[in-house]
């Protein structure tokens, strides 16, 4: 090694050197690279035209989003509506707002499990333990409602923590935990319910409450829905504000608009119908909060944007410092929480804890809503939005054909069909984002 | 074993402008130094030895696992705005090398010098702590997470508990501008991107924690012409920086145009350290493949033994 015979004037250069601040920018070295840009490269314009064509190119290269999950919506309001003039009444729409609640909130944590590119099958049997949990503490041992409520909504927290624990920490595989976790959660839910087999809830119980209480003030539905349009609006315009300000890319006022007025139509129209019935459903309101909730929580913050690196690739991930193992843990805990949380919502609607809570299928409406919604089952890609439209799907399906008089069987095919449909978008989809460089 | 660096080793007189000039200036200085009759190889030689104290030096480094002895006695030394590429056939222990700089491995015996002072890295955490920034062969990239996303992945800026995406983004632009990155959109996802653009993010998120030395595992592997251009052109810029970077490659084309050394290893020890502009690209081959170990060479070394 050469380096040794340093001279001491070399050693001054090395002072002067540390003194001299590296150099902010490079532009002896930028210069000539920075000017020539590649023709290849797609620049997105400023203004409404380059959001037109930006979006063009995205539905292009197959990043639909939801587009399709929107059009099979509109879809099934015509064919079943067609079919039946009550389908979009007011009254059915309703009762599908309120149904699909407790499905919906399954496939919130779900959601969250698919993100990581995982599965839960345990939902369906936690959600049934939650129910039956609530009903023998409030019902036959008497505990204060609420003190029942959160202790099962805790219950479901740490039933998904312990499939967390299995699966991150001791490495067994995800589906082989959870599967052990459907059957057991069963057998412990029928334990509980004991010899009777069915606890009935009050109906001034709070869990019968939550999907029979609507808010019967028809100012309460329109304020909803300004408060909504409104903190969209002002969040959206503050974000692209403080974008200008900061020197980088925002969103043309005109798409901001354009983004509000689509989302006033349809708050509105939504208010409209729920007060031509009954009023707004507290339990609707409940899954809305929910879904902002979550959605803030993935997208702009920390602990989201984990979960989706975990999604993309756990060696980065891990690499990147992210603790995987908690992550995960605490992933399946907040997908046993909803399990917890739609399982009293199922049991509200029907007024008791059964045999049957958590059973058929709901683990697997609550799986395909889900996926239906447009979260990928490879992981790292969704929303939790996803979840509403999705179940909103399924459950539009089985109140349509429940009004046509059609058996159960042909509600089995149909929700299957349009299950394998849309598992088929999303790996026809996949492939065109991997021939447009986008997967 | 010949030593390229001592036959390059030429008494020299530095000129006072050019030691109070800053590195940055010397090496601008340097370009153009071939026109003022200043050999190339000197030219070389005096920005290896414009920082005294290197900001890496391995003494006497080894490294066993379990019946295999990785690395012996391993010397290295890596300065302040120096491209320093450590070549080595396949299983010469550059890969453990590396990884015992950044951590992964805790060395068996000899001394980590950071500074000048010895150090104990025994986690990745410590040597990212010391300033130490390694980029690996496999990239640590998140495919569906956007650049800006992936660049802070693991030290997200936030205010008040949320992610400041508008400074996260405008800190991203910034850097990309400053090395000369360029890529469509700072805001689509890392799958978009070419093989060379996504080793260029995975080196300039390196840069984030604002390191001393890089270490870069093979990262023109798999590269295209183009780039492997862009990727090189960049480590020009992280030298220019005065950084000290760690160039792990096969390509001896690649170790040509960038690097200033070349430290060759050979079944886990050293094999000589080359200086790159006085050296043929068949001594630095040689070297690697051991082809100058053989009866003549050892005749060579014996006879200057009995000189002395």
């Amino acid at each position: 090694m050469s380096t040794e015979n340093t001279s001491p004037s070399a050693g001054q250069a090395a002072t002067s050197l540390d003194k001299a601040p590296a150099p902010v920018d490079a532009p002896a070295a930028a210069d000539g690279a920075v000017t020539a840009v590649d023709p290849r490269l797609l620049v997105r314009e400023q203004g409404f035209g380059g959001y037109l064509a930006e979006f063009k190119r995205k539905i292009r290269a197959g990043d639909l989003g939801s587009i399709p999950v929107v059009l099979g919506l509109l879809i099934i309001c015509v064919v079943f509506q067609s079919l039946n003039s009550n389908f979009l009444s007011a009254e059915n729409l309703s009762n599908i707002s309120v149904a699909m609640v407790g499905t919906g909130m399954i496939a919130t944590g779900i959601v969250f499990v698919l993100l990581l590119g995982e599965i839960d099958l345990s939902v369906g049997s936690v959600s049934g333990v939650s129910g039956a949990l609530f009903a023998v503490l409030s019902v036959t041992h008497g505990v204060n409602d609420w003190l029942a409520l959160v202790i099962a909504i805790a219950g479901g927290a740490l039933i998904g923590a312990i499939h967390g624990f299995f699966f991150a920490r001791i490495g067994a595989p995800a589906f082989a935990v959870t599967l052990a976790g459907l059957l057991f959660w069963l057998g412990f839910m029928l334990q509980l319910l004991g010899d009777s087999g069915t606890i009935n809830l009050p109906a001034d119980s709070v869990v019968a409450k939550l999907t029979t209480y609507y808010f019967t003030d028809v100012a309460a539905a329109y304020g909803l829905a300004l408060v909504a349009v409104v903190v969209f609006f002002v969040t959206s315009f503050l974000d692209s504000r403080r974008r200008e300000a900061a020197g980088v890319p925002s969103r043309p006022l005109s798409e901001i608009v354009l983004r509000t007025a689509v989302l006033a139509v349809v708050a509105f129209a939504a208010a409209i119908m729920f007060n031509q019935y009954k009023g707004l459903p507290l339990a609707l309101v409940i899954f809305l909060a929910v879904l902002v909730i979550t959605d803030f929580v993935l997208r702009r913050t920390t602990y989201g944007r984990k979960i989706f690196a975990l999604g993309g690739s756990v060696e980065a991930s891990r690499r990147a410092g992210i603790n995987v193992t908690l992550i995960r843990i605490s992933v399946y805990s907040i997908a046993g929480t909803f399990a917890a949380v739609g399982g009293l919502f199922i049991a509200s609607k029907i007024a008791a804890a059964n045999q049957g809570a958590g059973t058929g299928d709901l683990l697997m409406n609550a799986i395909a809503a889900a996926v239906i919604g447009g979260t990928s089952l490879f992981g790292g890609r969704g929303r939790t939005w996803n979840a509403l439209l999705g179940v909103m799907v399924i459950t539009s399906i089985q109140y349509g054909l429940a009004l046509q008089g059609i058996a159960t069987p042909i509600v089995y095919m149909i929700t299957g069909g349009v299950l394998l449909a849309t598992v088929v978008i999303d790996s026809i989809t996949r492939k065109t984002q991997k021939t447009a460089g986008r997967a | 074993m010949p030593d390229g660096t001592t036959s390059a080793a030429v008494p020299r007189t530095v000129p006072p402008h050019r030691v109070a000039g800053s590195l940055r200036s010397l090496l601008l200085d340097l370009r153009a130094s071939p026109r003022r009759g200043i050999p190339a190889g000197q030219a070389a030689k005096e920005m290896v030895h414009v920082t005294a104290t290197p900001v890496l030096a391995l003494r006497g480094v080894s490294k066993r696992f379990g019946a295999v002895q990785a690395l012996t006695d391993v010397e290295l030394e890596v300065h302040s705005g120096e491209v320093v590429a450590l070549v080595g056939d396949n299983g010469a222990g550059k890969s453990t090398l590396v990884k015992t700089i950044a951590g992964v491995h805790p060395i068996d015996d000899g001394v980590i010098e950071w500074e000048g002072r010895p150090v104990s890295i025994t986690r990745p955490h410590d040597a990212q702590t010391l300033g130490i920034a390694t980029v690996y062969q496999d990239l640590a990239l998140c495919d569906n997470i956007d650049v800006v996303g992936n660049l802070f992945l693991g030290r997200e800026l936030r205010s008040w508990g949320v992610l400041n995406e508008v400074e996260m983004e405008r800190r991203s632009r910034e850097l990309l501008t400053t090395l000369s990155i360029r890529i469509p959109s700072v805001r689509i996802p890392i799958a978009s991107l070419s093989g060379g653009q996504r080793q260029t993010v995975a080196i300039a998120r390196s840069m984030l924690g604002e390191p001393k030395l890089v270490i870069l595992d093979e990262p023109t592997a798999a590269l295209g012409v183009e780039q492997t251009a862009q990727v090189l052109d960049l480590v020009e810029r992280l030298r220019e920086r005065g950084l000290a970077v760690l160039l792990i490659s096969h390509n001896m084309a690649d170790v040509k145009a960038v690097a200033d050394k070349v430290a060759v290893l050979r079944l886990g020890s050293n094999n000589g350290v080359f200086d790159v502009a006085s050296t043929s690209q068949e001594e630095i081959i040689a070297a690697i493949t051991g082809a100058t170990d053989n009866a003549v060479t050892r005749r060579q070394s014996r006879t200057v033994e009995v000189q002395k």
